[in-house]
């Protein structure tokens, strides 16, 4: 299987076999469920959709409903597709069928996060852009050590480029981080530990990939 | 889910239950297993606890300070870490704090901790 769909649980720390401190993000993983299954012939790619985590009947619209049925289950929360995922996999891969961590990942693995990262509200351009802020506090400025500076030329254009980063809302974006190294891997209780963070605030999705 | 994360820390915690219970002001010797190329030694390192620190989790630190040679050293060990043989509480010290950061730039008469029997 190409990926796995994840709720974070939060962070420990766990000791390599030289003794070695090692941050971890310990995510609970599955089972997901097969929702769809698309191809060349009917959809023109090759992809496969699964479904993780529980949700309400009567939170869930009527075309989903029908969507999950089709795939004998119940609603899920979040639905996510993999797309052109390698021929090896296609004996997995079947409508309904139950997918776990230990089907995708094996220990010593190295994957990929996607996740939301944590809301910081709106933020000047030190913060969100890295901007180094104005000068010092001498040569007579004062108020002037956080702020961003030049807007770009004056008579010609007589605007404000498009595209100029200034201040403003951060966080909550689409984050991959990659190559995580698979620590552990819990199938009973459908956990997998990566090495290093994961963005989003815990209970969040993460989506696992290959 | 605080109890998913005790699941992975699981097979570290055991190290607790042979542990002695110690915590500021107490004087104990640490022995450090060190490994030099493929050997394996004891290293011992006495000192004056500072503080524990972190929660009852993995992350859970504790710092000791010793005096060596005239020179302050000050080493941080995780609680749970492997590379720790074992630790014995020499002395048990009557302190009022939890974070004994006075210590510090204190040599001689200045640093003693009264001893708690």
């Amino acid at each position: 299987m190409p990926g796995i769909i994840g709720r974070k649980v939060g962070m420990t720390s766990i000791f390599g076999a030289e003794g070695e401190n090692i941050a971890c993000t310990v995510i609970e993983a599955g089972p997901c469920i097969v929702t769809q299954v698309k191809n060349v012939e009917t959809d023109g790619y090759r992809a496969v959709q699964l479904a993780f985590g529980e949700k309400k009947e009567k939170n869930t619209s009527k075309p989903l409903l029908g969507h999950f049925k089709k795939a004998n289950t119940t609603p899920k929360r979040d639905v996510v597709e993999f797309r052109d995922f390698r021929k090896e996999y296609d004996g997995m891969v079947e409508l309904g069928k139950e997918i776990r961590v230990q089907d995708v990942f094996v220990e010593g693995d190295f994957l990929d996060a996607v996740g939301t990262s944590k809301g910081k509200g709106f933020q000047g351009v030190v913060k969100r852009h890295n901007f180094a802020g104005v000068g010092g506090q001498t040569h007579g400025q004062h108020n002037r050590l956080r702020a961003p500076g030049s807007m770009g030329n004056a008579s010609f254009a007589s605007r404000v480029p498009k595209g100029k980063r200034l201040a403003g809302r951060m966080g909550t974006d689409r984050v991959k981080v990659t190559n995580l190294k698979v620590v552990k891997i819990m199938p009973e209780q459908n956990l997998i530990v990566v090495s290093g963070s994961v963005p989003g605030h815990i209970n969040a999705t993460v989506i696992l990939q290959k | 889910m605080a109890d998913l994360i005790k699941l992975v820390e699981h097979e570290f915690a055991k190290v607790r239950e042979t542990m002695p219970s110690f915590k500021a002001g107490d004087t104990v010797n640490v022995h450090v297993k060190i490994k030099e190329g493929n050997k394996e030694r004891i290293q011992q390192f006495q000192g004056v606890v500072m503080q524990r620190r972190g929660t009852n989790g993995n992350g859970e630190t504790f710092t000791v300070r010793k005096i060596s040679n005239g020179v302050g050293v000050e080493r941080i060990f995780p609680i749970t870490a492997p590379t720790i043989d074992k630790i014995e509480v020499v002395k048990f010290g009557k302190v009022r704090r939890a974070k004994l950061n006075y210590l510090k730039g204190r040599q001689g008469k200045s640093a003693r901790i009264k001893e708690r029997l």
